[in-house]
């Protein structure tokens, strides 16, 4: 399965980035235009929201796993599992 | 191109969904039996949707030319109430000689709770007995990775379980490597907001390639589409890709998946433009 050449997957795909990045600074500015504002700073959202901002700027080839992953409870190995019953 | 939405909740859709979705080449669906939105109150009432689901539901997707599979279960949600779930789970066997019937599920977990971990193994009992093939509906949103890494855990503690007769659903870019390390079939399903777009399940593809993997809409009660499918179709085409990946994706591989079903029929071959009829090909894997 090969991807598109890079410059063909920007240029088919350049309109569909602008268009969510608007989309995403709309949401943003409307969260920020609300009363209580403030109240969001304590919110765990607004900074998962932050950190995934800061995986779309690097450079890791896996971004929309990371970001999944950073909106993911966490889980626990040792979490305690039922029996097969035989 | 011919395709199949192996799981799509076609209770919740209008008969002129099937009319579009015959317009749009679709030749068999599946339809694992998941919540309806409310709880129901007794296990009656799963009887009658397991009647709908084995005898009136293949006759609707018939009228145009559609073949409907099933798969029978409790749903995650539903399972928090253990002993509904106990009833339900041994009212199951008596459909499971149905000819649309394909095995277990959609079972899973949901809010990843205890209740729903101890009926989840439950159905592995059952299907382990009954040799039935496992359809797996995996989490939403933030509950996804923890309920499918524990899933995973419930799948390997059992050793009945034989992965190639499992298909993990609902994966998305940070669960998909671990059903298919595990060696099972995986779904992605091609959901708005909730879950993968056709974009990114074509990126997925890109990343993981093509063995054991589909792509479905369960298009269901809520705002999803029944032609998601065709859409991936499309996209796929946009990047360059075959037409022998994109048929190996949305319909050899749900076709190989649930060709080792207990009740399994071969097709009858359709015949060629030319007259001469094709072998129907080996039930494989
Ligand atoms: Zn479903």
């Amino acid at each position: 399965m090969n991807p598109l050449p890079a410059p063909r997957a920007l240029e088919q795909f350049f309109l569909e980035a602008r268009c969510k990045l608007l989309d995403l600074a709309g949401i943003l500015d409307r969260v920020g235009r609300g009363a209580d504002l403030d109240s969001l700073t304590a919110d765990a959202r607004t900074e998962k929201i932050h950190k995934a901002l800061g995986i779309l700027m690097s450079a890791a080839p896996n971004k929309a796993e990371l970001i999944q992953k950073l909106f993911s409870l966490a889980y626990d190995p040792e979490w305690k599992r039922p029996s097969p019953r035989f | 191109m011919k395709y199949i939405d192996p799981h799509i909740h076609m209770i919740s859709r209008t008969t002129d969904d099937y009319q579009r979705m015959a317009y749009a080449q679709c030749a068999a669906i599946s339809e694992p039996a998941f919540w309806a939105g409310f709880d129901r109150g007794t296990a009656a009432g799963f009887h009658d949707y397991f009647r709908q689901l084995t005898e009136y539901e293949p006759r609707r997707a018939a009228l145009f030319h559609i073949k409907h599979y099933c798969w029978l279960c409790i749903n995650a949600k539903e399972a928090e109430n253990v002993s509904l779930s106990r009833e339900v789970i041994a009212m199951i066997p008596e459909f499971l000689s149905k000819p649309n019937v394909l095995g277990i599920g959609e079972i899973g977990l949901n809010k990843n709770t205890a209740n729903e971990a101890t009926i989840f193994q439950e159905h592995l009992d059952l299907a382990a007995k009954t040799n039935e093939l496992i359809l797996i509906h995996t989490p939403h949103l933030e509950d996804k990775y923890k309920g499918t890494r524990m899933i995973v855990d419930m799948l390997k503690n059992d050793p009945r379980v034989k992965p190639h007769r499992v298909c993990i659903d609902h994966v998305e870019e940070h669960t998909v490597k671990l059903a298919l390390d595990g060696g099972f079939w995986c779904g992605m399903t091609l959901y708005p907001t909730t879950k993968c777009t056709p974009s990114r399940a074509c990126d997925i593809i890109e990343m993981v390639g093509t063995d054991r993997i589909m792509a479905n809409s369960a298009g269901d009660w809520g705002k999803s589409d029944p032609l998601a499918v065709p859409e991936l179709i499309q996209e796929m085409k946009r990047r360059g890709h075959s037409e022998a990946d994109i048929k190996k994706v949305v319909f050899d591989n749900p076709l190989t998946f649930w060709r080792q079903a207990n009740n399994w029929k071969e097709w009858p071959p359709e015949p060629s433009l030319n007259g001469a009829v094709p072998q129907p090909v080996k039930a494989g894997y």
